[in-house]
């Protein structure tokens, strides 16, 4: 415990340390490196200056992923809740059934709700049998960010779920002793001690979901470009290694700001949320 | 059923006939690759299979040579292109399109083909060869050829379309697909503007980048293989595709019908090359060589559903697709162009205008309509890159409001955090 760099702490480590320098490390800088220098290698700052025309792309991305967030915290916090109330062996299966989507390949389960989605699709052609005029749903933005709460939903309810379960319940007890209703256990007393897991599962979510790039084009139908689109371009389509990079590197710088911005609301705080 | 026997039939054939064209001393060169590998990348349901009794070529191959196969597909020529040029892959044969070709020889990627290890290149007939891509015909041999046109659900459009502005009309709205590629989508503005696939002069480029901007009224959806689904289950009305594709679609939704546009189109040459750092050379050739075998050919028409540059095929009475009107259409009916390989600064100057027709949302005020489609109109805005549609100011107001929301919040809990202190 006390000679923390002793030589078996380093070797414990050590494979993850390789794993992290070859596989995370390494690939940033190359990022780094691709984002400042043109095709025949030469530094530039063209990359960059040549993003400007992608803020739109940038608007939308952050803001669709905004709105699939809060959308998932706003569906996953009652949920986790429920589970977390129930008997052990409730939540064992509730649990599994959160999971059970992940099961399957998500490129599968996006595509099959292009299916449910389309004009034609299953979903319109049972409103036509009771009656009900098809509604238009594929490539809209709704069902883009339909997309990025079905996928991603799962991530935002496991941490908080996670962190529910383990709560100290005699801190609720001694909430509701003090005269506490329900509303007030839940506002002072639940909210706040759950806050790592939904601070982790807001990070969950809304990286992908910024990033994504398959749900824009399947459900989107391509014409709701989001970043994650244009970077996937660059290096598919135009062979454009270089500003793929500095569209990438100026996504991370995004999301890690965001994600600062985040640990704000988890850090100190002794009951004080809301 | 007809294509079951036939097939069986094949199978034993190539097994039996003998190799009558080789001398002895070749015999023994083609028997020293026993037991090698050779790496092919192609197309995606590009080459039969086996499927439905059909003839598995690649297994033909090895059967009858004792080369294995090893067999890879890409779906865009330019994700082929990337992959081969980010390096860790070698491949000994690949069939890129006609501009791919060009491009691949110029910066030296491809090897001449040694056609005296391919004697079955007679088959091709003289308009397939020497094209403008690769002039003196030493990199490549052509594998499939084709057009693009515009297929059409019957149920859905009463009157066949006859032109490409088809697709930006208003009454099909939100059932308009679009090819998601850049060549091809320009190509297709480009068809309606009487303007040349290949020309190099950029002010061209981003007017026709503006037509497809006008599109984004329709709100079409872009898209590639989706388009069979799309087109199948009657969710699209009009979208652009391969003739070739066109029939596998039609065999599932017989409402289907195809037309080739007035204005003109693209016309398609997939040629069989060999890399530069193929590691099997002579193997490649005998492969190529195995794939314009009269019997294989044929098989792989019937697969593929492409026009076949090949006269043992395409003169077959035998073959399903023999004087087909769609996939052989009469010469000179229309025009065709051919894509060729385009300047780095142009290619470079498309993806940037493709990547804007994607992010373009459409407002109603500064139509262009008019100007395109005849009107009054003279001039047409071209405008570059649009830095702050109305809608990205929208966003940016949304997302302005909720950072305004959380400072605001974390201001707030600070000061009673200080306030509670003090008490």
């Amino acid at each position: 415990m006390s000679n923390r760099n002793s030589l078996k702490t380093k070797l414990v480590a050590s494979p993850y340390i390789v794993w992290s320098v070859l596989f995370i490390i390494a690939p940033l800088i190359f990022v780094v490196y691709y984002s400042f220098t043109d095709a025949s290698g030469a530094f530039t700052f063209e990359n960059i200056s040549a993003l400007s025309k992608y803020t739109p792309t940038f608007l939308r991305s952050i803001w669709f992923g905004i709105v699939a967030t809060l959308i998932c915290l706003v569906i996953a916090f009652p949920l986790a809740y429920f589970i977390s109330q129930t008997s052990e062996k409730v939540q064992r299966t509730m649990v599994m059934l959160v999971m059970l989507p992940m099961w399957m390949s998500f490129l599968i389960r996006t595509y099959s709700w292009m299916a449910l989605l389309q004009d034609t699709g299953i979903i319109n052609s049972l409103l036509g049998k009771i009656g009900i005029n098809p509604i238009h749903m594929i490539n809209t933005e709704g069902a883009v960010i339909l997309g990025m709460v079905y996928n991603f939903l799962p991530y935002m309810i496991l941490p908080i779920y996670t962190v529910m379960a383990k709560l100290d319940y005699s801190m609720v007890e001694a909430c509701q002793d003090l005269g506490g209703n329900r509303l007030t256990v839940i506002r002072r007393c639940i909210l706040p001690m759950s806050m790592p897991g939904i601070v982790s599962g807001i990070t969950m979510v809304f990286v992908p979901s910024v990033s994504t790039f398959y749900i824009s084009q399947k459900l989107g139908g391509g014409s709701f470009d989001l970043i994650g689109d244009v970077i996937e371009r660059q290096f598919q389509q135009s062979y454009n290694y270089n500003l793929g990079a500095s569209l990438s590197l100026v996504l991370m710088v995004l999301i890690l700001i965001s994600m600062a911005v985040m640990n704000r609301f988890s850090g100190d705080e002794e009951g004080m949320v809301i | 059923m007809k294509k079951k026997i036939a097939s069986v039939f094949l199978a034993l054939m190539i097994a039996v006939v003998p190799c009558c064209f080789v001398s002895a001393a070749e015999q023994s060169e083609i028997d020293a690759l026993r037991g090698t590998k050779l790496y092919v990348y192609n197309w995606g349901e590009y080459i039969s299979d086996g499927a439905d009794g059909s003839l598995d070529v690649n297994a033909a191959f090895e059967e009858k040579y004792g080369i294995d196969v090893i067999y890879d597909t890409y779906d865009t020529n330019e994700v082929m292109y990337s992959k081969l040029k980010g390096g860790g892959v070698s491949y000994d044969i690949v069939i890129p399109s006609d501009y791919m070709i060009e491009r691949m020889i110029a910066e030296d990627m491809l090897q001449k083909i040694d056609f005296s290890n391919i004697p079955n290149y007679k088959y091709i007939p003289d308009q397939y060869k020497n094209l403008a891509h690769d002039p003196k015909n030493e990199y490549s041999v052509p594998y499939t050829v084709g057009m693009v046109g515009l297929i059409y659900n019957t149920t859905m459009v009463e009157q066949a379309p006859e032109s490409w502005t088809a697709l930006w009309d208003e009454t099909y709205a939100n059932s308009i697909l679009m090819i998601n590629n850049p060549r091809d989508a320009f190509a297709i503005a480009q068809s309606i503007l009487g303007m040349d696939f290949n020309n190099e002069s950029p002010v061209s480029w981003r007017v026709a980048a503006e037509l497809l901007k006008e599109q984004k009224s329709v709100s079409p959806a872009y898209v590639n293989d989706e388009i069979f689904l799309k087109m199948e289950s009657g969710e699209a009305a009009l979208a652009p595709y391969f003739a070739g594709d066109f029939l596998t679609m039609k065999d599932n939704n017989p409402d289907l019908d195809f037309v080739y546009p007035k204005e003109g189109v693209n016309f398609f040459v997939d040629g069989a090359c060999i890399l530069k750092d193929a590691k099997n050379k002579l193997a490649a050739e005998l492969y190529i060589n195995f794939l314009l075998d009269p019997e294989v050919a044929l098989a792989n028409a019937e697969y593929i559903c492409y026009a076949s540059p090949h006269t043992e095929v395409y003169t077959n009475p035998e073959y399903s697709f023999y004087q087909d009107e769609i996939l052989y259409p009469e010469e000179g009916k229309f025009k065709t162009q051919l894509f060729l390989n385009l300047d780095p600064e142009i290619l470079a100057l498309m993806s940037t205008l493709w990547d804007d027709v994607k992010n373009h949302v459409p407002t109603s005020g500064s139509s262009n309509y008019a100007f395109f489609f005849g009107g009054d109109s003279t001039q047409t805005v071209v405008d570059d890159g649009e830095a702050m549609t109305p809608e990205a100011r929208q966003y940016a107001i949304y997302i302005g409001i909720f950072v305004l929301i959380c400072l605001a919040y974390i201001i707030f809990r600070y000061a009673r955090k200080k306030y509670r202190e003090n008490v």
